[in-house]
């Protein structure tokens, strides 16, 4: 079993921080096709469309007959650990900080030997499943995992450089006022997470709920904190922004209405304000900070997280100006994801279907509670992803925009 | 051959005998602006963003774009602003003539009652008692309400709101008919977010003040300060609205001219 993580002690401030690094991040083309299944937590290999053979590592050819025709599948993890070494020295720079590590070779049960990065509770001979994840170079490697869940086993060192767990970290959740941002504080209390910087942007408006989070936990900071103004934000980064280790953007901006049917573009703006300009405020406040401290001890600043909508993907036409900033905001999360590549701080999006809250009000059913929505979050910061779909609506849309992006279109807009 | 009068207004200006009182609320982002239900369109609250300040986006200069609606931070109301004023000559702010930004004002100070009530209501009954201590309201002059509101600093304490809407004080829906008629008023300013009192909605009509000191052409302000500063009779207000085509009201900054001691 795993050594428990330790709650980290208060930062020494006169010791310097040491900056963040970053694993060997050059891949082929090919090889991204593993970083695509880490992103979303699943695990394919590629696969033969003629002879069926599976290989890796991925390559433009069929190893064994030659063809073109490469798909990625779902694969069987399993396999067996037929030998593991612990690196004691590396000239890597991002290694030779984090040693010993320990690495070994799988023989899967679908054919391939693969190295893999290795659990300490993985024995050599023993059964393992491998599982893809994305490393702080933001690339896909090999975890060889006990066959089964060991105790603590997510708090592995190793592992944890692969995942952005919320247990130990400070997280900023820009409006806490919201049935989303209250779930996700919620949520992120109870994955363990050291502190919750409650943003609230309507100090004027009494939620009770807000207030009643605040009084239950003690680690639970109410902050001002309105994303359409750049000194609010400002000011908040300047007070807490050396805490922040995981930041949840749950300002968010939702209203009916479509582009032609309206005489302004007032709506469109507030919608922009809030969801595209208020992440870019929240990305240039404190991006740098958790960049600076992305490799600072057991709680470095790892994630930076947008609830975005599946309707980022495919606009809804009859909640028009909105589908446009989601759009822009999902375009903005990618810029923002090349930009913090440089430090390791992971970019998660969640796409989530329609959710129950006020503004959906007339939609129907199925709608995702927001605590459903929030435990995905923790899930996928558990699991290190990049990209979170969430519920049955979210799932099929992306699936039909896979296979017939006109036909969605068509159907949207009915 | 100039006017002796200004002449001397400036003497008695730089010899200290005039003094100037700013009635003007900072501009800055988190000064609360009106919130209406959440399904309307909502007035712009004061946001501001930096040009550059003498670095890379520009070395030897410092600017700042701004935005907000015409109704945030201390604004003027233009008649056009109601409906009951939509189809009056002059009626907005680029056409309202320019000597109605000169007037003299009455301040009446209901801050006690306000401290005790949040609620309360400027009464006809009120303002005969107050003329009864100050003397008569002068035609054409500005009534300006001192509550003390703009001394509540935090959004919180300045809009009031309960689970039924803002709690502020303003006039009731007799005394402002009453104000244009009797004493041909130039309008009614306050130090809360509106001319009209908080729960103004409930009131016949709804929000009195700016429905019938509007459907008379006549001029509201609001968020203004230091009326404390003010003699009940006597200032002389300078409130001039930027001029904006068509424009509905504009932030502006209020000055008060008054006697010294």
């Amino acid at each position: 079993m795993t050594d428990p993580l330790v709650k980290p002690k208060k930062k020494n401030p006169v010791e310097r921080t040491r900056l963040p690094t970053r694993p060997p991040a050059p891949r082929s083309r090919a090889a991204q096709g593993l970083t695509r299944a880490a992103a979303e937590g699943v695990f394919e290999m590629q696969t033969c469309g003629d002879c069926g053979a599976l290989q890796y590592p991925p390559r433009e050819v069929c190893h064994q007959c030659l063809s073109e025709r490469l798909v990625w599948k779902d694969a069987d993890p399993r396999g067996t650990l037929i030998a593991t070494t612990v690196l004691r020295h590396s000239n890597d720079l991002y290694f030779r900080e984090r040693l010993p590590w320990k690495v070994g070779t799988v023989k899967m049960a679908a054919g391939p030997s693969v190295v893999a990065h290795v659990h300490e509770d993985c024995a050599e001979g023993g059964a393992v499943r491998l599982a893809l994840k994305l490393d702080r170079s933001g690339q896909a490697v090999l975890h060889a995992l006990p066959e089964k869940d060991t105790p603590n086993m997510n708090d592995a060192p190793q592992l944890r450089e692969s995942t952005c767990d919320p247990k130990f970290r400070r997280v900023l959740v820009s409006d806490g006022k919201s049935a989303m941002g209250l779930a996700v504080a919620r949520a992120m209390l109870d994955a363990g997470a050291n502190a919750v910087f409650l943003g609230d942007p309507t100090s004027w408006k009494t939620v009770k709920a807000f207030d009643a989070l605040v009084a239950s936990d003690p680690r639970v900071q109410p902050v001002e904190l309105d994303v359409t103004d750049t000194d609010s934000v400002d000011r908040l980064a300047a007070s807490i922004g050396g805490k922040v280790e995981i930041l949840v953007n749950t300002a968010a901006y939702l209203r009916d209405g479509g582009i032609l049917g309206r005489k302004d573009v007032i709506l469109a703006r507030d919608a922009f304000e809030v969801n595209v300009l208020g992440m870019m405020r929240l990305a240039q406040a404190f991006g740098p900070g958790m960049g600076f401290r992305a490799a600072d001890g057991s709680n470095n600043a790892v994630a930076w997280v947008n609830i975005l909508s599946i309707h980022a993907l495919a606009a809804l036409p009859a909640r028009g100006a909105w589908s446009a900033s989601m759009a822009a905001a999902l375009s903005a999360a990618q810029t923002l994801r090349a930009e913090f590549a440089g430090a390791g701080v992971r970019v998660m999006n969640v796409f989530p279907g329609p959710i129950d809250e006020e503004w959906e009000q007339l939609t129907p059913p199925p709608k995702l509670a927001p605590a459903a929505v929030a435990k995905a979050i923790v899930q996928g910061l558990q699991g290190g992803l990049e990209d979170v779909y969430v519920g049955d609506i979210a799932e099929e849309l992306r699936t039909r925009l896979r296979e017939n992006h006109k036909a969605v279109e068509r159907e949207l807009g009915q | 051959m100039s006017n002796p009068v200004l002449a001397q207004f400036m003497t008695e200006f730089l010899a200290g005998r005039l003094r100037l009182v700013d009635l003007t609320q900072t501009l800055a982002p988190e000064f609360p602006t009106i919130v209406l239900p959440p399904e309307f369109g909502q007035a712009w609250p004061f946001r501001i963003e930096e040009i550059s300040r003498y670095d890379e986006r520009g070395p030897a200069w410092y600017w700042n774009n701004f935005s907000m609606s015409e109704h945030t931070g201390t604004h003027f109301d233009a008649p056009v602003h109601w409906v009951s004023g939509k189809d009056l000559p002059d009626n907005t702010v680029d056409s309202i003539p320019v000597e109605n930004f000169i007037a003299a004002a009455c301040v009446i100070d209901v801050s006690a009652e306000s401290a005790e009530n949040p609620d309360f209501l400027l009464t006809i009954d009120y303002v005969k008692r107050w003329e009864e201590q100050h003397g008569r309201i002068p035609e054409r002059a500005w009534v300006l309400l001192r509550t003390d509101w703009s001394k509540r600093v935090t959004p919180k304490e300045y809009l009031n709101m309960a689970e039924d809407g803002a709690h502020s004080p303003g006039p009731d829906a007799e005394v402002v008919p009453w104000l244009i008629r009797e004493r041909n008023v130039h309008g009614f300013g306050t130090e809360s977010v509106g001319t009209d009192a908080g729960q103004a909605h409930h009131l016949n009509p709804p929000y009195p003040c700016h429905y019938f000191m509007h459907g008379n052409n006549r001029y509201g302000l609001q968020c203004l300060t230091n009326l404390d500063q003010l003699p009940p009779q006597g200032a002389l207000i300078f409130a001039a609205p930027l001029k904006i085509r068509n424009g509905s009201g504009s932030p502006l900054r209020v000055m008060a001219i008054v006697t010294n001691g």
